[in-house]
C-alpha cells in the first residue's frame, strides 16, 4: 500500500508535504499566528475605543504619522484594522484551524483512512491559503494600505475605498483554497472509511467536518462571483454595484450606472451565513468528542444531534437576509427570513440539549479538555440566546449595528469555537506530538481566558442595549454612549489581561513539544480510531489495515473489565 | 409600563411605536434569563452529580430512545411561532410597511459622507426637484434653484425639527455610498442606499432635543456623522418654520470634513 | 513526475458507492462551479429586472461569430467523448487524435471570442461603457477562463499519454476531464441564448 519515502529531503518531508498530518499541523501553526496576529488588531484597536483622544502607548511612537499623527488612531486606520480583525479570524484564522488543521489531521484517523483522498491537492490548498495570508498581512504596506470597509465590503463604500483590492484578491485565494480541501474531505469521508466503518458509526466530529465540507463547497463560490464583480468595478470601472449617480465626497462619477448596492449584500450573506456554521460546527463536534472521553458514555442522542447537524446544514442557505432586516430590502421579503431564522434556531437547541444531557449518568474527568468542553455549553448558550433578539424583525430595528451584535456573535465564536479548540488541542496534543501539555499550566490558561472573554464580551449586550453602535472610531463622539463608557474601559482591559494569559499557553505547547511527558498511544482511553495508532501517527497511519465492529462510543458497556471498547477491537481480549 | 425600559439600560420612549419594540426586548431577555438560569441550574447539578467516584461506573442510556430531549427544543420551538405570529409579524409590518394615516408631515433626507441634509418642502408642500450635477459646496443636495417648487424650500444641515404628535415621513436618500439612519429614543433605524429612495415613518411623542446617528459604515469619518432631533410643540414647530428663510443653505461642514483633506 | 513517488496511491474505489474518488471529486468540483455560474445568471437576471433599458442581445453582440464559436465548443464536446472511448479501447493513437482536435477546438474557440472582443474594444465598448457589456465582459471572460483551464488539463493528458498510458488511474482522469469538458460546453450554451439571443 505504500511507496518508498525513505530519504525524502526534508523539504519534501516537512515544507511540501503530502502527508494530511503534516499539512494539518501545518494549518494549525499558521492559523494559530494569524489568531494571534487578528488579536493584535484587536488590542490596539481596544485602546482607541477606551480612550479615544490618548495617544498609543509604546506602539504610537512607532506608527507612521499617515496612520496614528501623534500616536492617535486616524478613522481609516481604525477601520483598516477592523476589517482585517475580521477578515482574518474568520477566514484565516477560526476555519483554516477548525477544518484545515483538526480536520486534516483528525478525519482520516477516525475514519480508519490511511490519508486524504487527494494528497496533492490537500498541499496545494494549504500553499493557497498560506500565500492568502501572507498577501493579506502584506496589504499593510500595500499602497493604499489594508482594506477598511468591514470584512463585509459594502460596496459603493468597498467599490472605492483603498485597500479593497488586495482584500478581494486575498480572498479569491483562501477561496479557492477552500473550495479544494472540501472536495478532498467530501471525497475522504464518503470513499476512504475502513471496512465496517459505517456512516452511522462515524465519530461526530466527521460528521461536523462532513457539513462543514458541504456548506464550503456550495456557499464559498457565490461570494468568489460577487468577488470577482467588485473586482471589475474597482479595476475595470464597471458599475455592478453602482447606481447611475454616485458621488465620491462631492464629485459625481462617471460611471455607467444600473448596478445594485443591495446585490452585493444578498451574495456576501449567502456565503457569509452558512460561513458561521462552519465556524461553531467543527469545534461543537471537537466538544462532543471530549465529552464523549469524559463522561465514559456514548453521548445522548447520537442521531437527533447528527440530524441537527445535517438539518442546520440545509437551512442555512435559506436564512442570509436576516442579515439584511434593515438594509433596504422589501420588508415583506423579512418576514420569510425571519421564520427560517426561528425554524433553524431549533436543531442549534437540540445539540446543545443532547450534549447538555451526555452528562447525565456519567463519570465527569475534569481534565483541562474536559474544562474547555463543559465551559463551551453555558457558553455557545448565551451566544445563542442572543440571537434571539436580532432574530426578531421588530427588535432588530433597534439592535442593528450596535455592540449587542458584536457581543452575539463574539460569544458563539470566541467563548465557543475558541475555547472548543483550545479544549481540542489540549486533548489532541499527545497524538500529534507523542507528548502530553502541562495540566496546571492548562488550568491557569482556562480560568484566566473564560474569565476574561466574558469580561471583553458581556458588556457589549449592556452598551449595544444603550444604543452603542458598531465601528465607532471615537465612541464618545455619540451623546448616548458617554453613560456607558466605563463599560468599554472593561472591555478593553479585559483584553488586555486575556492577552496575558496566552502567555502560559504559548509557554506551555512549545515547551511540551520538547519537553512535554512521553506519553502512550491511548492516554485518554478512548474509543475512536484516532486513538487506535501511534503517537504521533507514522506515514499511513495504521500499520495493518482497519476494521471497524461497533460504533464510536462504546464506553462503560455492562460487564466489561475496561470502561472502553475501541471500534477497530474485534474484543475487549486484545485490550 | 412606565419606565420599565429603563431595566434593560434603553433610552427614553419618544415615538409612537418605541414601547412596541422595548416590549418585545423586555419579554424576550426574561424569557432568557429564564432559559439560562433554568439550564445553568440543571447543568451544575449535572456536573456535581455525575463527577467521577471511586466505584460508581458511569451508566448508559441505550434503553432509552433520546426523544424525551426533544422537550425542550418543542418548548422553545412554540414560544418562537407564537413570538412570529403575535409579535413580530405584526409589529414590523406596522413599523415598515404600513403608512401612516391622516395629516403627514414629509421630510427628505440626504445623507452624505459625513453630513446629514435635511429638506423641507416649504409652505407650498412641493419638494424642489434635486439633480447630483448641481452638488456643490453651498448646495449640498443639487436643489434646481429654477424649479418654482424650490423657491420656499428650506435646507437644513444636522439638524431635524418636527411637530409633536404628527406622523412624520421620512424619504430618505444618499448620495454616496450606504448610511443609515438611526435616532435611538424614536427606536428608528434605516440603512439608505443610494439609487434608491426608502420611506421610514414615525410620529414623535415627547418633547425634547434627540440624537440622530449614522449607523452603517461610511467611511473614515462614520463616528462623527450625527446630528440633532428637535421635537417641538405644534405652536413652537409653525415658529420655527416661519422663521427659516427660504431657500437657506446652511452649508455648515463637520469639522472633519473630508473637503478639506 | 516527483510528487508521484511521494504521495501515496491511495485506495481509489469507494467501498460503499462503487465510484472513484476521482470521478467523485470531479463531480463535486463541478458542483461548487454550477453554483459560481449560477451566482452570475442570478446577478444578470436581477440586474436586468432592475434595469430601465437593457439593449436586445442581437443589437449589440455579434450572433454569427457567438453561433460559430457554439458550434465549435459542441463540436470539441464530440471529439473530447471519442478521445476518452479511444483511452478506454486503449488506442493511443486515435486518443491523442481526438485529444488534440479538442484542444484545437478550444483553441479556436478563444481566438474567435479574441476577434468578438477585440471589436468591441475598437469601437469604444468596454466593460465600463453599460452595465450590459459589463455582465457580457465578465460573464464570458470567466467562462473563457474556464476554457483555458480546460485546455490546460487536456494539453497534459495528451502529454501524459506518452509515459502514463498504463497508469491504472489514467483513464479515470481522462474522463474526469471530459466531464469538466462538458461543463464547460454546457456553460456556454446558456451564456449563448441569454446574451446574444435575448
Amino acid at each position: 500500500m505504500e511507496t518508498s519515502h525513505h530519504n525524502q529531503s526534508w523539504l519534501r518531508k516537512y515544507v511540501f508535504s503530502t502527508d494530511h498530518k503534516t499539512i494539518g499541523l501545518q494549518y494549525m501553526f499558521t492559523a494559530l499566528t494569524m489568531l494571534l496576529i487578528g488579536f493584535i488588531f484587536m488590542m490596539i484597536m481596544r485602546w482607541q475605543i477606551a480612550f479615544p483622544d490618548l495617544p498609543i502607548p509604546v506602539l504610537g511612537r512607532w506608527l507612521p504619522a499617515r496612520l496614528a499623527p501623534n500616536g492617535v488612531m486616524t478613522g481609516a486606520f481604525y477601520n483598516s484594522l477592523g476589517a482585517m480583525h475580521g477578515t482574518i479570524m474568520v477566514f484565516f484564522g477560526i476555519v483554516p484551524l477548525a477544518v484545515g488543521a483538526f480536520g486534516n489531521y483528525i478525519v482520516p484517523l477516525q475514519i480508519g483512512a490511511p490519508d486524504m483522498a487527494f494528497p496533492r491537492l490537500n498541499m496545494l490548498s494549504y500553499w493557497l491559503y498560506f500565500s492568502a495570508a501572507v498577501f493579506i498581512l502584506a496589504s499593510f504596506f500595500l499602497p493604499g494600505g489594508a482594506a477598511q470597509s468591514g470584512w463585509t465590503s459594502y460596496p459603493p463604500l468597498a467599490d472605492f475605498n483603498p485597500g479593497q483590492t488586495s482584500w478581494i484578491l486575498a480572498m479569491i485565494l483562501v477561496i479557492t483554497s477552500s473550495l479544494l480541501g472540501a472536495i478532498n474531505f467530501l471525497t475522504t469521508i464518503i470513499n476512504m472509511r475502513a471496512p465496517g466503518m459505517t456512516l452511522w458509526r462515524m465519530p461526530i466530529f466527521v460528521w461536523s467536518e462532513f457539513v462543514s465540507s458541504v456548506l464550503l463547497l456550495l456557499a464559498f463560490p457565490p461570494l468568489e462571483a460577487g468577488s470577482v464583480l467588485q473586482l471589475m468595478d474597482r479595476v475595470m470601472h464597471t458599475s455592478f454595484f453602482l447606481p447611475k449617480e454616485v458621488m465620491l465626497f462631492g464629485v459625481l462619477y462617471k460611471g455607467s450606472g444600473g448596478g445594485q448596492p443591495l446585490l452585493w449584500q444578498h451574495l456576501f450573506w449567502f456565503l457569509a451565513h452558512p460561513e458561521v456554521y462552519i465556524l461553531v460546527l467543527p469545534p461543537m463536534g471537537i466538544v462532543a468528542e471530549i465529552i464523549a472521553n469524559n463522561t465514559r458514555r456514548p453521548p445522548h442522542g447520537y442521531k437527533i444531534i447528527i440530524s441537527s447537524m445535517l438539518f442546520i446544514g440545509a437551512l442555512s442557505f435559506v436564512v442570509w437576509a436576516h442579515h439584511m432586516f434593515l438594509s433596504g430590502m422589501s420588508p415583506v421579503l423579512a418576514n420569510f427570513f425571519l421564520v427560517t431564522t426561528m425554524i433553524i434556531s431549533v436543531p442549534s437547541v437540540a445539540i446543545l440539549t443532547c450534549l447538555i444531557y451526555s452528562l447525565r449518568g456519567g463519570s465527569i474527568r475534569f481534565n483541562t479538555p474536559m474544562l474547555y468542553a463543559l465551559a463551551f455549553l453555558p457558553m455557545f448558550g448565551i451566544g445563542g440566546l442572543t440571537g434571539l433578539p436580532l432574530g426578531l424583525t421588530p427588535t432588530d430595528i433597534y439592535l442593528h449595528d450596535t455592540y449587542y451584535v458584536i457581543g452575539h456573535f463574539h460569544y458563539i465564536v470566541v467563548t465557543g469555537s475558541i475555547i472548543a479548540m483550545f479544549g481540542g488541542l489540549y486533548f489532541w496534543f499527545p497524538k500529534f506530538f507523542g507528548r502530553k501539555m502541562n495540566d496546571t499550566l492548562g488550568k491557569i490558561h482556562f480560568w484566566g481566558s473564560l474569565v476574561c472573554m466574558n469580561g471583553i464580551f458581556f458588556p457589549m449586550f449592556i452598551t449595544g442595549m444603550a444604543g452603542e453602535s458598531r465601528r465607532l472610531w471615537v465612541p464618545t463622539a455619540q451623546v448616548h454612549d458617554l453613560a456607558v463608557q466605563p463599560w468599554n474601559v472593561v472591555s478593553s482591559i479585559s483584553a488586555w489581561a486575556l492577552f496575558l494569559f496566552q502567555l502560559p499557553f504559548i509557554y506551555n505547547f512549545f515547551h511540551s513539544l520538547f519537553y512535554g511527558e512521553k506519553t502512550v498511544e491511548n492516554p485518554w482511553h478512548a474509543t475512536t480510531l484516532d486513538w487506535a495508532c501511534p503517537s504521533p501517527p507514522p506515514h499511513g497511519n495504521f500499520a495493518e489495515p482497519v476494521r471497524v465492529y461497533r460504533g464510536p462510543y462504546e464506553y462503560s458497556l455492562p460487564g466489561a473489565k475496561h470502561d472502553w471498547l475501541p471500534q477497530n477491537l474485534e474484543s475487549e481480549a486484545a485490550l | 409600563m412606565s419606565a420599565s425600559y429603563r431595566w434593560l439600560g434603553l433610552p427614553i420612549e419618544a415615538s409612537s411605536y418605541a414601547h412596541s419594540i422595548d416590549y418585545g426586548l423586555l419579554l424576550i431577555h426574561a424569557a432568557m434569563l429564564l432559559i439560562f438560569v433554568l439550564w445553568g441550574i440543571f447543568f451544575a447539578y449535572l456536573l456535581v452529580r455525575y463527577r467521577q467516584r471511586e466505584g460508581v461506573p458511569a451508566t448508559r442510556d441505550d434503553a432509552r430512545h433520546g426523544w424525551g430531549s426533544l422537550i425542550p427544543d418543542l418548548i422553545v420551538m412554540v414560544f418562537e411561532i407564537a413570538l412570529i405570529v403575535f409579535y413580530a409579524i405584526p409589529v414590523w409590518s406596522r413599523i415598515k410597511v404600513d403608512e401612516p394615516m391622516g395629516k403627514v408631515n414629509t421630510i427628505d433626507i440626504v445623507a452624505q459622507q459625513f453630513a446629514w441634509n435635511v429638506h423641507y418642502p416649504g409652505p407650498d408642500g412641493k419638494f424642489g426637484k434635486a439633480d447630483p450635477k448641481l452638488v456643490s459646496f453651498t448646495n449640498p443636495i443639487g436643489l434646481d434653484l429654477k424649479d418654482p417648487a424650490a423657491k420656499d424650500d428650506i435646507v437644513l444641515a444636522n439638524e431635524i425639527h418636527l411637530p409633536v404628535g404628527v406622523p412624520t415621513l421620512f424619504n430618505l436618500s444618499s448620495l454616496d455610498v450606504i448610511h443609515d439612519f438611526s435616532i435611538a429614543a424614536f427606536r428608528v433605524k434605516q440603512d439608505i442606499v443610494p439609487g434608491m429612495m426608502i420611506p421610514v415613518w414615525v410620529t414623535p411623542t415627547k418633547v425634547g432635543t434627540y440624537e440622530l446617528y449614522c449607523a452603517q459604515l461610511c467611511g473614515f469619518g462614520h463616528s462623527l456623522m450625527h446630528g440633532r432631533v428637535i421635537v417641538q410643540s405644534q405652536k413652537d414647530y409653525q415658529a420655527w418654520l416661519k422663521s427659516m428663510a427660504p431657500v437657506q443653505t446652511i452649508a455648515a461642514q463637520p469639522a472633519n470634513s473630508a473637503n478639506s483633506f | 513526475m516527483m510528487s508521484e513517488a511521494a504521495a501515496m496511491d491511495m485506495p481509489h474505489v469507494g467501498s460503499s458507492t462503487g465510484v472513484t474518488n476521482a470521478k467523485l471529486g470531479i463531480w463535486l468540483f463541478l458542483a461548487s462551479e454550477v453554483m459560481l455560474f449560477s451566482t452570475l445568471f442570478t446577478t444578470y437576471i436581477i440586474l436586468r429586472l432592475g434595469s430601465s433599458s437593457w439593449p436586445r442581445g442581437w443589437n449589440v453582440l455579434n450572433v454569427p461569430m457567438g453561433t460559430l464559436n457554439t458550434l465549435v465548443l459542441i463540436t470539441s464536446s464530440v471529439t473530447v467523448v471519442m478521445a476518452y472511448a479511444k483511452a478506454v479501447e486503449r488506442k493511443r493513437g486515435q486518443f491523442r487524435l481526438f485529444m488534440g482536435l479538442t484542444i484545437a477546438l478550444g483553441v479556436a474557440f478563444l481566438i474567435i471570442k479574441g476577434f468578438e472582443w477585440g471589436a468591441h474594444f475598437k469601437a469604444g465598448e468596454f466593460p465600463s461603457s453599460s452595465i450590459f457589456l459589463a455582465a457580457y465582459f465578465t460573464m464570458t471572460g470567466l467562462h473563457a477562463l474556464h476554457v483555458i483551464g480546460g485546455l490546460i488539463t487536456n494539453s497534459i493528458l495528451l502529454v501524459l499519454s506518452e509515459k502514463q498510458w498504463d497508469h491504472p488511474l489514467f483513464v479515470g482522469r481522462v474522463e474526469a476531464a471530459g466531464l469538466y469538458w462538458h461543463f464547460v460546453d454546457i456553460v456556454w450554451i446558456f451564456l449563448f441564448p441569454a446574451l446574444y439571443l435575448l
